[in-house]
């Protein structure tokens, strides 16, 4: 995961609610052992119509679409599935941040452990996004703020996450830090017994 | 701090915390059982391949084949195989469970089955202990007052690794239904009346708590499918305080505990149920008598209107209109007698032996509709050798459907299970998203009754009618 403390780059609006991950890659592109090509398939079944060929209509598809790295979209953003083909293929497609008023909580979590940001701000800012398509946003991580011409929004970023983003750690790490103790978890009168086989 | 009365989220919470959450760290939660499938493990094993890692607690794993295999059967009488991509995927896993030494009920297996519905099935699943999934709808196994919840495949490798997650504490939302619900209501229509009462965001960041008499007067099965679609509120998690119905359930499953060892836990369970007095974040009570028969019209779960009820008009709400779009249906309509091409039996939302009897006793003696197709597809091999030893089978396949191997199916169209394009299909599965069922695919959730209802007339119909 590289490090992230700040992205400066233009919108792509896409002013629906309640986006779900089988939109954001439908399932039938889940037969994969990868997690790499999903960008081409991101949005599949919007971007492209039934013989494959590019929707003209649909803001990806857009010659201003091309080298806009920040997503601006409706409110329950994720929701569905656990997929993190979905976070895989927003980074695919170039996408560094996402921006709504709400994001699903496993989606939010799937983006933080990649280093997507999902920035959640009030509704006003993100009224005032859509109707500035392509517009220039500034997205301090460290701060935890948004920019975008005369207005700013702070978003949350719980403290832990931000360190991992801004040092481009993975949980993983962490995790294995601290062996000991889970080893002790298990030794105390911790975990019930379990067997699966 | 332990006098305190506290939840049933709360008390499982308590009960795995590796270290407690602080401001700056979120806590470290043991999990107790991780269950795995082909879909969103690979990338996982590899992440573990890459770094040298083992899987540390192959005691606490269990991996089965559901997403992508299909359900028919060969020419040859055997299971289709997966081919092409989802071949490929298959094949990983039975490489990364070898190589990693996790148990695994692959295709053959008499144990394989749809991850959801083979845990509980086989008593791997048991309550106050942390479950997780790469699948969102491991919420199913709340139903045994178990904290379980779905993770990405990021997690599933954290908890290969390491057998723990770092996690904040969810917020908790008990929902109580008081009352019994009426005739003809199942536990399907409960579930998506209350979805389409708080919306698809109506419960994130919460671990919901479903209680009072109706939520105790159901069967382990139904209590699963109204926490399996905890998620389609944007829940965290969805649960039911133990009680006898989940203890005779339990009793004698294959992995359930046995002797002294079943005394021991009958006692750590029974200390479970929140305490009285314990403080939810939310709480929400309705009366289990007024819900209706459900069925969604739209393209989310909470999309949902009794069956007898009229499409919304969207004043001008534009998810509103795109969603009545996508469906081709025209505001201020009834769903009743709109035609529909195919109806689903299946899924982890309802594949389970009491779905299935329930979809029986409505098309034993009776025909699937001419031009209709029907697909019946068990949640395990379990559910299929108890469906087919009561002649469920039979009844299916005398009315004219189709009885399939196990999986998940047309729930997401993973295999070749699809809708047409274009197609309308009554379903007992969990999400009608556009394209969930195969690409412009249009999803009506509903009940196991008003599904094979369905199916009989050829149009959305109400189940009452005619069972009554």
């Amino acid at each position: 995961m590289k490090p992230v403390s700040e992205i400066r780059a233009r919108t792509i609006v896409l002013p629906i609610d309640n986006v779900d991950t089988d939109q954001i890659i439908p399932a039938r592109f889940l037969v994969t052992t990868s997690r790499d090509g999903l960008g081409e398939l991101l949005f599949a079944d919007w971007r492209f119509d039934h013989e494959g060929k590019p929707r003209g209509d649909f803001v990806l598809n857009r010659p201003q679409a091309a080298g806009a790295r920040v997503l601006v979209a409706g409110r329950n953003f994720g929701c569905g599935s656990s997929r993190e083909h979905a976070v895989w293929a927003l980074q695919g497609f170039g996408i560094d941040a996402v921006v709504s008023t709400a994001f699903a909580d496993i989606f939010r979590a799937n983006a933080l452990k990649n280093g997507l940001l999902p920035v959640q701000v009030d509704d006003a800012t993100v009224a005032e996004l859509f109707a500035a398509p392509g517009a220039s946003v500034v997205i301090d991580v460290r701060a935890g703020t948004l920019v975008a011409g005369e207005r700013r929004a702070s978003f949350p970023l719980e403290p832990f996450a931000r360190y991992c983003v801004l040092n481009g750690l993975d949980e993983l790490s962490f995790l294995l830090s601290r062996e000991a103790e889970i080893a002790a978890f298990e030794a105390s009168a911790g975990p019930v017994p379990w067997r699966t086989s | 701090m332990q006098d305190r009365p506290r939840t049933l989220t709360g008390k499982i919470w308590d009960a795995h915390l590796v270290s407690a959450e602080t401001d700056d760290k979120p806590a470290v939660l043991y999990v107790d059982l991780h269950l795995v499938h082909e879909v969103t493990s690979p990338q996982a094993f590899a992440e573990l391949r890459e770094r040298k890692l083992r899987v540390r607690r192959t005691d606490r794993t269990v991996a089965t084949m559901d997403h992508s295999i299909p359900t028919r059967l060969a020419p040859n009488g055997r299971r289709a195989l997966a081919v092409g991509a989802a071949g490929e995927q298959v094949a990983a896993l039975e490489k990364n469970c070898k190589d990693f030494g996790v148990p695994l009920y692959a295709v053959g297996d008499e144990r394989q089955g749809i991850v959801h519905v083979i845990g509980p099935e086989l008593g791997l699943t048991q309550p106050g202990s942390t479950i997780v999934c790469g699948d969102s709808h491991t919420s199913t196994h709340g139903a045994f007052g178990a904290l379980a919840f779905g993770i990405g495949t990021s997690e599933v490798g954290h908890v290969l690794a390491t057998q723990s997650l770092l996690q904040r504490r969810p917020k908790t939302f008990a929902v109580e239904f008081s009352g019994r619900l009426a005739p003809g209501v199942t536990a399907k229509d409960l579930i998506l009346g209350l979805i389409a009462r708080i919306g698809t965001a109506g419960a994130t960041g919460h671990a919901l708590e479903y209680r009072g008499s109706a939520i105790r007067a159901l069967s382990m099965d139904e209590r699963m499918t109204v926490c399996n679609m905890s998620i389609e509120a944007g829940a965290r998690a969805g649960m039911v305080a133990p009680d006898e119905t989940t203890y005779s359930y339990l009793a004698d499953r294959p992995f359930a505990p046995k002797g002294a060892e079943w005394d021991a836990a009958l006692a750590r369970w029974k200390a479970l149920p929140s305490d009285a007095g314990a403080a939810f974040d939310r709480e929400l009570h309705l009366d289990a008598e007024e819900i209706q028969p459900m069925i969604t019209w739209g393209t989310n779960p909470g999309m949902g209107i009794p069956v007898r009820g009229v499409v919304p008009d969207p004043r001008g709400d534009a998810g509103l209109e795109k969603a009545l779009h996508y469906m081709g249906l025209e505001p201020g309509k009834p769903l009743l007698g709109r035609r529909i091409d195919v109806v689903f039996i299946g899924s982890c939302t309802n594949s389970r032996l009491t779905d299935l009897r329930e979809a029986a006793n409505v098309l034993r003696g009776r025909r699937v509709a001419a031009g209709v197709r029907a697909l019946v597809v068990p949640g395990s091999q379990h559910v299929k050798r108890q469906a087919e030893a009561e002649g469920l089978d039979r009844v299916f396949r005398e009315a004219g459907a189709e009885w399939r191997e196990p999986g998940c199916s047309m729930c997401l169209g993973m295999n070749d299970d699809r809708l047409e394009p274009g197609q309308y299909a009554v379903s007992t599965s969990n999400r009608n998203f556009e394209g969930r069922q195969g690409p412009r695919s249009r999803t009506f959730l509903a009940s196991p009754v008003t599904a094979a209802v369905a199916a009989v007339r050829g149009v959305i119909a109400d189940a009452r009618e005619l069972l009554s």
